[in-house]
């Protein structure tokens, strides 16, 4: 199978690759590119510890090719914050141990940081009662909303707690 | 220092995504990718194995097959820890997923791609699969018996005998499996992704047939263990024989659904529990039989009805187990082996005998608490399984439970509150660890001790600080290589107790070493260094294994724990959903209230899911895994979860250790599923002794009742 070219461009910077056409967006970034905070979980669609922004937008990377990304604004965990200056969202977690082994956390974290803003922008989910209005920042949405992100070390409450630090919202 | 709830030592690099876990390391440079065929039968030969397309697909550099693996180790009888594990044996087929090839090629998607075009004919033989087919039967093994159970038990005024099942679960850290082996100059490092380094290097060096010198493994970093990184498996044994081959480090990580098959699974349990009491709640007889699943080739046996043996008194008992050999792979430890299961069907029977005395759960418990270890008539140190139940009933509010079951509604909710109470072995092994100060101004902390998420580099290093009185800062927590001194990992819950003792000693040691210098006290242990030890100085501490402990013969040695859940189920679909929980929890010292509540809550989840989502389905015909991913393999996801907590009775346990230190990578879990049980039926009135509780199960008994 012959490659094909592509500019994926990745925390704001252009990486241009030749890659095989069945190289998901995931592998591209951990094999190709050794961005290895995004995470292989289980390769289908079913842990979300691959979850990165692209267009400001969610997606599982393992679900998609790194040969349709051409020209789309991706973002990993490697462009939220760094070790010395966190994003507000990782220093929650950090405080709030809302992680064990670490595994699911980028994923974690940049569903979080997208969670927050689809329901900024009034997105609503399976639990939102009254669609026509703002959903509310309820811990009910957040974990419907993050459901998609597992974590066997089940950090789950210390997750709802940082992302509640980082809200303000929620009871 | 010691018991602050400091954040994770790791944790920014960890929230950052900056900690490579064994898969994403970069020590040995690009390597090549292995990907694993597994067998399509359960039981068999193959017949008939074709390479030819495999071999000629591009970018692959190798294809094993039994055909031309080289010679390992020979498979002992017992497959244990320690023993050779040897992959691509010969033709015969044992379980559904066996490894049948491994092709090695340039990319991930070449080799998963050529994996795919191998021809494989098999010859099936008849097998047994079907756990639930061998109700009871087999050889009773380990058997404890006291008094005179029978005759008590059916002199008992009040007993109730139940039967319950459990189903296979699997360990699933989010981490799958992986291994890079990179062989050069003689010398084989594996970065694996495991718990217990040097146990899995005497298996490697047997299976490889290398001498253990030759091999060092390296587990800085794991992504979640829970048993299924004790063992060693196939992705360290044919990256190893790939890479020796080829001369390039080789890759191989297993996928998801291959972790159903390649790493094993804790054994589905049937277990039959008979309790007799008198009329005021005394227990005169506790019997637990158990039956688990197991192979003709492993002998790890869940060890399901040891787990009452310590729990209440009572003056006639007899706890046993039997097993049936199947084809359907081998058992492993996974997250509180024998407890999980065990402690969640032995707190459901006593549930059902607080019902049918018309008592008070918890004080049925209270009631049969004792300080003496029933069977071995011995103290229980540091017992305070009481104190868990009052502290958590009075947090809970216990008094404002549905006395009558299927009493209580909120709308179209049942609403029942469910008790469990909690116990785990604390177990000590022989470890050692090398503390080092240098005269810069660092204290290093060496051992092959892994931290799964478990907070070890964190409390290491705080047991470090406070021992030679320097900030944690100062302290570099090196874990996770075979060439470290040698301990026994993490497993078992021992870890903490392990570690803590070996490292205070290691401390104590490399005190001594400067004062006997110095001549005299000193503050800054760092200027002594200096002064008399310019090239640094080291030492190191020492834990002794249980059977070497005289506090092992003189204690029963144990953690406890109470959980108190809430439920609502749905009078009308009967989906069951967990409103509140909580457990209260004793296990001597805390070293880091943080990570420690974490690990409980986390075990309290594990019990949940046990209760009402996990369970691994085998097709009966086959002998494959029918939910073999975790879509279909249910695991509780954030919305399964409400607002939880755990409470640490904070303690010091001066009979565990000179530490007061005792493990708790599984107390969370203990009895926690029984809890949720036990509030299903307070909610609903309907009892289902098959785990997990699903709508399914529930339903029949929700239209029986009306």
């Amino acid at each position: 199978m012959s490659d094909l070219f592509v500019t994926l461009r990745i925390n704001g910077t252009d990486h241009a690759l030749s890659l095989d056409p069945r190289v998901t967006l995931l592998d591209a970034l951990r094999e190709h590119l050794h961005f290895t905070g995004t995470k292989k979980g289980c390769d289908q669609g079913q842990c979300g510890a691959c979850t990165v922004l692209v267009n400001g937008r969610r997606i599982n990377s393992c679900l998609t090719l790194a040969v349709m990304h051409e020209g789309d604004e991706i973002q990993t965990i490697e462009g939220l914050g760094t070790p010395e200056h966190l994003h507000p969202m990782q220093q929650a977690f950090l405080e709030r141990d809302g992680y064990q082994c670490g595994y699911c956390t980028p994923g974690q974290i940049m569903s979080a940081v997208a969670v927050l803003d689809e329901i900024e922008r009034g997105v609503p989910s399976h639990v939102t009662h009254d669609i026509g209005a703002p959903p509310p920042l309820s811990d009910e949405e957040v974990r419907e909303r993050m459901s998609g992100n597992l974590c066997r070390c089940s950090a789950y409450p210390n997750i709802i707690a940082a992302i509640r630090d980082v809200s303000g919202g929620a009871a | 220092m010691i018991g602050d709830g400091i954040n994770r030592t790791e944790g920014p690099r960890k929230v950052a995504g900056q900690v490579p876990y064994s898969a994403e390391r970069r020590d040995a440079g690009d390597p090549l990718h292995g990907f694993v065929r597994g067998a399509a039968i359960g039981s068999g030969r193959i017949t008939e194995i074709d390479t030819t397309a495999a071999e000629a697909a591009p970018g692959v550099r190798l294809v094993l097959t039994h055909r031309n693996a080289p010679p390992q180790g020979d498979l002992a009888d017992l497959g244990g820890l320690h023993d050779a594990k040897p992959e691509l044996v010969d033709d015969r087929i044992v379980r559904y997923g066996q490894p049948v090839a491994l092709v090695v090629a340039d990319s991930f998607e070449q080799a998963r791609a050529a994996a795919m075009l191998i021809e494989v004919s098999y010859d099936r033989e008849p097998a047994d699969f079907d756990f639930f087919a061998h109700a009871g039967g087999g050889e009773v093994q380990d058997v404890s018996a006291v008094g005179d159970f029978e005759q008590a038990f059916a002199e008992a005024p009040v007993s109730i005998d139940a039967t319950y099942t459990t189903p296979y679960h699997f360990g699933h850290p989010m981490e799958p499996n992986a291994a890079i082996a990179d062989w050069r100059d003689g010398h084989l490092t594996v970065y694996l992704t495991a718990q217990m380094l040097n146990q899995l290097l005497d298996g490697l060096a047997l299976t490889l047939m290398l001498d253990k010198a030759d091999i060092t493994i390296d587990s800085a970093y794991v992504g979640g263990g829970f048993g299924s990184k004790i063992g060693l498996h196939c992705e360290a044994v044919l990256a190893s024989l790939a890479t020796r081959i080829l001369e390039r480090p080789v890759k191989l990580a297993m996928t998801r659904r291959q972790m159903f098959s390649l790493v094993g699974h804790r054994a589905a349990s049937q277990s039959r529990i008979r309790l007799g009491a008198t009329a005021d709640g005394r227990l005169t007889a506790l019997g637990h039989d158990a039956h688990v699943q197991t192979t003709i080739r492993d002998d790890w046996r869940e060890p399901v009805a040891n787990v009452a043996r310590a729990l209440y008194a009572a003056p006639n008992r007899l706890t046993r187990r039997s097993h049936v050999e199947l084809d359907v792979g081998a058992p492993e430890p996974v997250r509180g082996p024998g407890e999980l299961p065990g402690l969640m069907v032995f707190e459901s029977a006593v549930d059902e005998l607080a019902e049918k005395l018309g008592m008070d759960p918890v004080e049925l418990r209270l009631r049969n608490d004792t300080q003496i270890d029933p069977e071995k008539n011995r103290p229980l140190n540091g017992r305070r399984l009481a104190d868990c139940l009052r502290e958590g009933a009075e947090r809970f509010g216990w008094d404002d439970r549905p006395i009558v079951p299927a009493s209580r509604r909120d709308g179209d909710w049942l609403i029942g509150y469910g008790v469990a109470s909690s116990i785990r072995s604390h177990w000590q092994m022989a470890t050692d660890v090398r503390v080092r100060i240098d005269p810069a101004g660092l204290v290093t902390v060496q051992s092959d001790m892994t931290d799964l998420g478990t907070g070890t580099y964190t409390i290491m290093a705080q047991v470090a600080a406070s021992a030679l009185n320097v900030p944690v800062e100062q302290v570099q927590v090196e874990l996770g290589r075979t060439d470290h001194p040698k301990g026994w990992g993490s497993g078992g819950s021992w870890g903490s107790g392990n570690m803590s003792v070996a490292t205070d000693r290691a401390c104590s040691a490399v005190r001594e070493k400067v004062f006997a210098a110095a001549g005299k006290g000193f503050n800054d242990i760092f200027a002594e260094v200096r002064r008399h030890f310019p090239n640094g100085v080291e030492a190191i501490g020492h834990t002794i294994g249980a059977n070497d402990d005289p506090n092992y013969k003189a204690y029963s040695q144990f953690t406890y724990g109470a959980s108190f859940a809430e439920v609502g189920v749905d009078a009308y679909t009967g989906e069951v959903r967990l409103r509140r929980m909580l457990g209260v929890f004793s296990f001597g010292r805390v070293l880091n209230a943080k990570t420690a509540r974490s690990q409980l809550l986390g075990g309290m989840i594990w019990g949940v899911s046990a209760a009402l989502h996990e369970g691994g389905d085998v097709d009966p015909r086959y002998g494959h895994w029918v939910n073999g991913d975790l879509a279909e393999y249910l695991i509780p996801t954030h919305a399964d979860i409400p607002a939880i907590d755990a409470i640490v009775l904070d303690d010091f346990d001066e009979h565990a250790n000179h530490m007061g230190v005792k493990g708790i990578g599984e107390l969370g879990a203990g009895g926690t599923g029984g809890s949720v049980a036990n509030a299903v039926y307070n909610a609903t009135g309907v009892r289902v002794r098959d785990f997990p509780i699903t709508l399914g199960r529930l339903l029949p008994g929700l239209i029986a009742r009306g």
